[in-house]
């Protein structure tokens, strides 16, 4: 490969890569993928960001290190071969976690191993990195990762607050002495069910501003 | 034999793998779209994981557990493998998705037709090895216990997405918001039964 062909290491269409999956190509929301630990680690907003930071990292490396082997992996046995290389980040993020953040890890409990079966990884995966170059790959997976992030921590940021009175832990609601003017907690939002109902509104939402997204029937 | 059929209930309602875990959400709601198509997916989660919990269950009493290798003889006995269980966990399951894929193919054309498509998509997920893991984590003491688990998980799997497919077959016959067709109102329906399957959580077992 010539220089002259080279694209810039941040080229438009590089960049378009990290913020599609922001917004109008979001991993959750609009490509239906990773709904499955996306809703369980969302009651507080602590385990969310751990989450979403594990899947960020999980999903950028393998999409790099499947980008790079990608000419040499037989078609037929690529699904085993692209979870064992997940399967090793998760368990390098699982033993770090273990190791440094215990009480976030205990919380987390089988959601970190679930990111093995993540959707979002595995179609990456297979829908990217096997017919793209390393750093593209690495971008889009950086840019998935962030998409799947936002809607995990927007969820949670409402069942927090909602839920629990508070913002990352610390106590919003009552330092702002709503509680003395008969507020009190909704049980409710801490309970599964709300998660599901939080993610309607979400697509809801982002659906009713971006007209192009609205399913066909 | 008591204590069993409690794991059973437990694990189809109190405990279902959608409504209280949101695991294998991905196909729940790719393949809801019809009641005939679901019954299939659920018919096979329900044999998988039949066979990949016990087995799952063998693996990490013999081989991954703290101390689990002393039947190898007493050099073995302080070997911990337990960071390796998710690679092995997830191994076992894809090699049996696959076994039972090629024995069905080969015994029953009829059943493979109606399961084929569906057995590649079960390997990644999330409710098999969602329920390895819990098996691990709530330290069931026998395969019978594993076992019943992982059928119990696998039927209450099926029960929510059979029923959610009914309810998508006649909701084309209303009159939906725009915005919230297809898999907006999918999830606020999924949420509505989760409230509802609330109820069974005040059995006590």
């Amino acid at each position: 490969m010539s220089n002259q062909e080279k694209e810039p290491m941040f080229s438009a269409k590089n960049l378009k890569l990290f913020t599609a999956p922001l917004g109008s190509d979001n991993p959750i929301t609009v490509q239906v993928l990773g709904i499955c630990s996306a809703l369980a680690v969302t009651v507080k907003l602590k385990p969310a960001i751990v989450m979403a930071l594990s899947v960020t990292i999980v999903v950028a490396v393998s999409n790099v290190v499947i980008a790079a082997m990608r000419k040499y992996i037989p078609d037929r046995i690529r699904i085993i071969v692209q979870l064992v290389v997940i399967a090793t980040m998760v368990i390098l993020v699982d033993q770090f976690l273990k190791a440094y953040a215990f009480d976030v890890s205990k919380q987390l409990s089988v959601f970190v191993g679930l990111i093995i079966t993540n959707c979002i990884i595995m179609g990456r995966l297979e829908a990217f990195a096997m017919a793209n170059k390393p750093w593209p790959s690495f971008i889009d997976g950086l840019g998935n990762g962030a998409g799947y992030g936002i809607i995990l921590i927007i969820v949670a940021f409402f069942r927090e607050l909602l839920g629990s009175g508070t913002i990352y832990g610390y106590p919003v609601i009552e330092k702002l002495g709503i509680y003395s003017t008969g507020y009190e907690n909704n049980g409710m939002m801490i309970l599964p069910p709300m998660a599901l109902i939080a993610l309607g509104i979400i697509i809801w939402v982002q659906r009713s501003r971006n007209k192009s997204l609205i399913e066909k029937k | 034999m008591e204590h069993l059929f409690n794991i059973f209930i437990k694990s189809i309602f109190i405990d279902n793998m959608i409504f209280a875990f949101f695991l294998g959400m991905c196909s729940y709601l790719a393949v809801s779209k019809t009641v005939k198509t679901s019954i299939g997916l659920g018919v096979a989660v329900v044999f998988v994981l039949l066979i990949t919990t016990p087995v799952n269950f063998l693996v990490e009493h013999y081989v991954l557990k703290k101390g689990a290798l002393a039947w190898l003889g007493g050099g073995f006995a302080d070997v911990d493998l337990s960071f390796l269980t998710f690679m092995v966990f997830i191994a076992v399951i894809a090699a049996i998705v696959q076994l039972v894929e090629m024995i069905i193919e080969k015994f029953s054309p009829s059943l493979y037709n109606s399961l084929g498509i569906f057995l590649p998509l079960i390997a990644v997920n999330c409710a098999i090895l969602g329920a390895a893991l819990f098996m691990q984590e709530r330290e069931y003491q026998t395969v019978a216990e594993a076992t019943v688990f992982g059928v119990g998980s696998g039927i209450g799997w099926m029960l929510a997405i059979v029923s959610i497919a009914a309810i998508r077959e006649k909701l084309r016959y209303s009159n939906v918001p725009d915005p919230l067709k297809g898999l907006g109102i999918t999830f606020i329906l999924t949420g509505l039964m989760a409230i509802a399957f609330m109820g069974f959580m005040g059995i006590k077992l």
